[in-house]
């Protein structure tokens, strides 16, 4: 691995180190690194059309599976899916860079698939991230179906800061009884990039939740697209909230939607954009920050 | 010394597009170490002279004096660094910024979370159960504005103003927030203009400004002008804390 992969790694993982747990480093549309561990193991899949991971039983460990892009031309699709035993705690650190110095289209579709077992609980965190002087797009277009079983959870804690040109996010859940899942979001986009997320969560168990929460921010003239659905097919409790700071001249469009199918049902969605308030600005000056330094001070700490 | 000399300011009505004077001719002299309270009748230009101090908002004419400096077209940012701070009347909400960031703002460097406890606590406030809260709608008024306060207590500034410091804290001794006014100006070595109704706070003042209907009305001693407040309360209407 060079330095620009290492360094990406570095990037999207926030580990410096190999880590200690199963692990897959995919590069340039290959697996370049993999270890398992006695409750973790890791197989390709036949087509090769990515891999399966199987967690057993009460496990808890952390799961890395990282894919780094540093080809300037290259289409990268991958199905990864996670069998996550009963009773299992566990970490999985995705993330994908692209470092993309030349003029030709660079993408990476990760279309993750989490079946998770009965009673486990799994954080997964997903940073994107592009950098690269060169004029080609780059590209990440993530899909994550989640089914969870009865009282599992799943959080997913999901990063797009800076240097993605365009990426089309989707995740789809089905929440059995008890369950619960949990998803955050955090984007910023600016240039002209474009970023859509949609989100179609299906709360079919007796006591299931979701709460989705986005956060973004968008600059320049980068356009954003949020639409979230959330069908209440039990007794269930529901919550999306869409929260954008909109700067210069770009464009946030937000259309969550929460349906309920059956009485018991509690379901709320919230969505508000606007610029950075006035008022923030000039408390955090009276503190004897510039106004760059107070409008970053409070986009990191939106966004954070 | 801060020193305002013949503030106006003047705004334009954007209903009939005609000019109202909010400030008169106000001059006005803050001597270093001492307590200066401003006073008066809702509406009467108090708020807006305190947003002229700090430079949020521009005088029309008038010159503001600062140790010598003419600090008059200084922005915000210049007027903070030079000492000059600001406890807002409502407080700002910041969505994903906890307590101890917007003290370490104020400090200006990272602050230990001992350190952040003690102004936290200075302030009547149980520390450990705020220094990770976010400063967002979870906050009532009254925990926001003692917040508010302790940001100022950080910056160790050389002029504190406070606009109504006492509004919305309700379960807090007044004895507690006299007791940081006088830490202020005692171990700053800083100046506090305070906006202020309460008798209790014009009790403390080594200086009552009344303003009213956008000019000085009175300028004294407490001793001067106390009696004479209280005895025409009437004519603002009691607003000064006594029972009707």
């Amino acid at each position: 691995m060079n330095n620009i992969i290492k360094k990406i790694l570095e990037l999207v993982t926030d580990k410096k180190d190999k880590p200690s747990g199963a692990y897959n480093i995919r590069v340039n549309g290959a697996c370049a690194d993999r270890g398992c561990t006695p409750n973790v193991d890791i197989v390709s899949k036949e087509n090769g059309s990515g891999i399966d991971i199987h967690i057993k039983p009460g496990t808890k460990e952390e799961v890395y599976i990282p894919v780094v892009i540093d080809n300037n031309e290259l289409t990268d699709i991958v199905y990864n899916d996670f069998y996550i035993g009963e009773d299992s705690d566990v970490v999985i650190i995705a993330g994908c860079g692209i470092h993309n110095e030349g003029s030709g289209h660079t993408q990476h579709d990760g279309i993750h698939t989490f079946h998770v077992g009965k009673n486990a609980t799994v954080k997964y965190l997903e940073k994107h991230y592009g950098s690269g002087g060169g004029k080609g797009d780059r590209v990440i277009n993530p899909v994550t179906n989640v089914f969870l079983e009865e009282g599992s959870t799943l959080e997913m804690d999901t990063v797009q800061i800076e240097g993605v040109d365009f990426t089309k996010r989707i995740t789809n859940g089905k929440v059995n009884d008890n369950a619960t899942l949990l998803i955050k979001e955090k984007l910023m986009t600016s240039g002209n990039q474009v970023a859509t997320t949609e989100f179609e969560i299906d709360l079919d168990g007796k006591g299931s939740s979701v709460d989705v929460i986005s956060r973004s921010v968008a600059k320049g003239s980068s356009v954003q697209e949020f639409y979230s659905k959330i069908n209440g097919n039990n007794e269930c409790a529901g919550h999306s909230e869409c929260d954008a700071i909109i700067m210069d001249k770009a464009t946030v469009t937000a259309i969550p939607e929460i349906k309920a199918n059956h009485v018991d049902a509690s379901l709320i969605h919230e969505a508000a954009i606007g610029k950075i308030a006035g008022v923030q600005i000039i408390k955090l000056m009276t503190l004897g920050l510039t106004r760059e330094e107070a409008e970053k001070e409070i986009i990191a700490g939106f966004l954070k | 010394m801060l020193e305002l000399k013949n503030i106006s300011f003047e705004i334009e009505d954007e209903n009939d597009k005609k000019t109202r004077e909010i400030l008169q001719n106000v001059s006005l002299q803050v001597e270093d170490r001492s307590f200066v309270v401003i006073t008066g009748p809702n509406g009467g230009g108090k708020s807006t002279l305190a947003k002229i101090i700090m430079g949020v908002e521009n005088p029309t004419s008038g010159q503001i004096i600062y140790n010598g400096e003419d600090i008059t077209n200084l922005d915000i940012t210049e007027r903070a660094r030079r000492g000059i701070g600001f406890a807002f009347q409502q407080p700002v909400r910041f969505k994903g910024l906890f307590v101890k960031d917007l003290l370490q703002l104020a400090a200006g460097r990272k602050l230990s979370t001992d350190e952040a406890c003690t102004y936290l606590s200075e302030v009547g406030l149980c520390a450990v159960d705020y220094i990770d809260r976010e400063l967002n709608s979870s906050l009532s008024g009254g925990e926001l504005k003692r917040i508010e306060i302790a940001m100022l207590m950080v910056r160790g500034v050389k002029i504190s103003i406070f606009d109504e410091p006492e509004a919305g804290i309700d379960l807090w001794s007044f004895q507690n927030l006299i007791r940081v006014f006088e830490k202020l100006r005692d171990e700053n070595q800083s100046s506090v203009i305070i906006i202020s109704h309460q008798e209790r706070i014009l009790e403390i003042a080594d200086k009552i400004v009344v303003i009213a209907n956008g000019q000085v009305n009175g300028v004294g001693l407490k001793n001067e002008i106390l009696p004479e407040l209280l005895s025409n309360s009437s004519k603002f209407c009691r607003f000064y804390g006594r029972e009707m």
